[in-house]
């Protein structure tokens, strides 16, 4: 089901002083997720309230409210280090929730994990790896059973109906001139595609995709932006991406999630993307301009030296 | 020996036969070759061939520790080789969170560490047991003679348990091979595969030893394997290759050290090292003549179809 509309008209509003509701890691004031009426925590695909998350004994962020709901396409941003991915483990539960309360599909993290596609943030599979593209994607079917698959009759059925969502996934994804070869000959953009097309096998309820754009050229990254909004909003999966270049992804954004210092700020894109609030959240000067299409650029100031980035951390 | 090695194949394997001891050096090498194409396929596929040959190594102390306390060496061997697969498990690094895609970076420093330790544990046992010196080259280097029916039987019930294993681990213990982030992510409990994996290849490499001996594993663990790998990247055919690679060497190997006073470690050595040169060349000639250019533009089209409404 997709309630984008819904969401967009009556959703989110977090007001226009967002410096209010970043929060420091003392977090003296908590945002309220929004709700919308008879929804409760576990009608939400992603809920946190009050969420923190420690790893080698530091707080990376904490105070973390968000909602996000069935056919959502979310945009995490955020400054390098600043717990991004750190918020994705913790939605599958790879990292602990040390404080406030958080649910996934209706339950604790990590109980429905077999409904998440997940696509980690990437380094490159190295050339020696000698498996195929689609060994990959059909690990993301089944990987996870035990035993191996046996093409023997009363298992026929499903390993036909395996190989056949394996093709699908792998045109959607527009893979077929390359789910062939050893994986690791293929180019960066190529496996990116092909680790899409596993996070998408299992027909997920949610996806988490950390920088999927990474390593893709300009027209790649407008299509796959375009394929993961169409399996969005025709599947009413939900989706969160992680990205640092926000403008392939801008049309289709229903809310935004930026981590900044030690809290997050959620909001639909045309409150956060402003030049006000990103110039004060990346603490560098931003602009947001538009084109002639009327569609938001945004442009960072590439000149300023590196020291005058801000630095996230805090002792905790 | 009388016999000769000649083209006539029913009269060799006749000859062969003809003896009880190598008839069981067939069956014992036979089961020890379908294990170690198994286990070594997807030991290569990790990565994890300094553990393997750590594992074979750790075997030769064991079995000197079992022989010097009067035990069957086949005790020694597997043994140590599970301990030793323990130990290396507990390592830190070996599993380590956010591992390289594709394979695992091991901690080859501690893992060499404790080869280097097994090795000398074995010497002090040899030292301690005098009059052992003459069984020192088999431990190393592997002999065909004096398989006992019994060795036989401990080697097929390892061999079948370790097989079992392996396909039972079988899907998650790819997974978590090829993509241990998103494996752990869809509740593979990565840790415990990979130590039950380190296990298993215990067991290979101590039964391989007692054929190939403690310093030849890798002829039947990972040149078969190696060889496989580079000749196709289907999981299945691989594995498949691998198991039949390694068994054809160790039949090859056990025919040449019959009719020729040069041991088998030697013999399955050198054909496992031909073989991954020719697997080698294959490869490479392939590749070049693979390298067409590569037409990109229908996967454009393909997306851009599908995607716009
Ligand atoms: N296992 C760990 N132990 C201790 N600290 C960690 C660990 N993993 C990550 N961190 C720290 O947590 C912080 C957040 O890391 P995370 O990977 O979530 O950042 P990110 O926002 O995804 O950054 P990037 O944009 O570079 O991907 C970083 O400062 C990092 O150093
Ligand atoms: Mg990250």
């Amino acid at each position: 089901m997709n309630r984008r509309g819904s969401d967009v008209a009556t959703g989110t509003a977090p007001g226009p002083d967002l410096a209010g509701v970043i929060h420091t890691a003392a977090g003296d004031s908590v945002a309220q997720p929004s709700h919308g009426e008879g929804m409760g925590p576990d009608r939400e695909v992603v809920w946190l309230s009050g969420a923190a998350a420690r790893l080698g004994g530091q707080t990376i962020w904490s105070d973390v409210s968000l909602t996000v709901r069935p056919g959502q396409f979310v945009a995490i941003l955020g400054p390098n280090g600043v717990g991004k991915s750190t918020l994705l483990k913790a939605i599958l539960g790879l990292v602990p929730i040390t404080a406030g309360q958080a649910r996934v599909l209706g339950a604790k993290p990590k109980v429905r994990n077999a409904a998440i596609g997940y696509l980690p943030q990437r380094r490159a599979f190295d050339p020696g790896v000698r498996i195929r593209g689609v060994d990959i994607i059909r690990l993301g079917w089944d990987g996870d059973r035990w035993g191996v698959p046996l093409p023997t009759l009363p298992w026929a059925h499903r390993s036909r109906a395996a190989r056949q969502r394996v093709r699908e996934v792998i045109a959607l994804v527009g893979a077929q001139s390359y789910a062939h070869r050893p994986v690791g000959q293929c180019s960066g953009g190529e496996q990116q595609r092909l680790l899409i097309a596993q996070a998408l096998v299992r027909r997920p309820e949610l996806l988490l995709l950390d920088e999927p754009l990474d390593s893709l050229d300009v027209t790649s990254q407008a299509s796959v932006s375009a394929l993961i909004q169409s399996v969005c909003r025709c599947e009413g999966v939900a989706v969160m991406l992680v990205a640092h270049d926000i403008n392939p992804i801008l049309p289709y954004l229903d809310q935004v999630i930026f981590l900044a210092g030690h809290g997050a700020v959620m909001g639909p894109p045309e409150q956060i993307i402003t030049a006000e609030t990103l110039t004060m959240l990346y603490g560098t000067p931003i602009d947001v301009l538009r084109d002639h299409a009327g569609r938001l650029v945004v442009v960072g100031h590439q000149d300023l030296p590196f020291q005058q980035l801000p630095r996230p951390r805090h002792e905790p | 020996m009388t016999a000769g090695l000649n083209w006539n194949l029913v009269d060799v394997i006749r000859q062969l036969l003809s003896f009880h001891f190598m008839v069981n050096a067939l069956r014992a090498g036979t089961i020890v070759a379908v294990v170690a194409g198994a286990i070594g396929y997807l030991m290569v596929l990790r990565r994890q061939s300094f553990a393997g040959h750590t594992l074979a190594v750790i075997g030769f102390p064991g079995a000197a520790g079992a022989t010097w306390l009067g035990l069957d060496a086949a005790f020694g061997y597997f043994g140590f080789c599970v301990a030793g697969a323990l130990i290396i498990s507990a390592l830190p690094g070996v599993d380590r969170r956010n591992a390289g895609l594709g394979g695992f970076s091991e901690e080859s420093a501690a893992i060499g560490t404790v080869q280097a330790f097994a090795l000398a544990c074995g010497f002090l046992f040899v030292g301690l047991y005098h009059g052992f010196l003459n069984g020192l080259n088999n431990l190393l280097f592997g002999t065909i003679i004096g398989i006992t029916d019994q060795q036989v039987l401990v080697l097929l019930i390892a061999g079948t348990g370790c097989l079992v294993a392996l396909v039972a681990l079988g899907r998650p213990l790819l997974f978590s091979t090829i993509d241990p982030d998103v494996a752990r992510a869809r509740g593979v409990p990565t840790r415990l595969v990979s130590t039950a994996f380190l296990v298993l290849l215990g067991i290979a490499a101590g039964g391989t030893s007692q054929i190939t001996g403690s310093l030849l594993v890798f002829a039947l663990l990972v040149a078969p394997a190696a060889a496989a790998t580079r000749l196709t990247a289907q999981p299945a055919v691989g594995l498949a290759l691998s198991i039949a690679l390694a068994v054809l060497i160790t039949w090859m190997g056990e025919t040449f050290a019959f009719f020729s006073p040069y041991p088998i470690g030697f013999w399955v050595t050198t054909l496992g090292f031909a073989i991954f040169l020719l697997a080698t060349a294959y490869r490479g000639i392939t590749d070049r003549a693979g390298r067409h250019p590569t037409i990109p533009s229908p996967p454009q089209r393909a997306l851009s179809e599908s995607t716009t409404r």
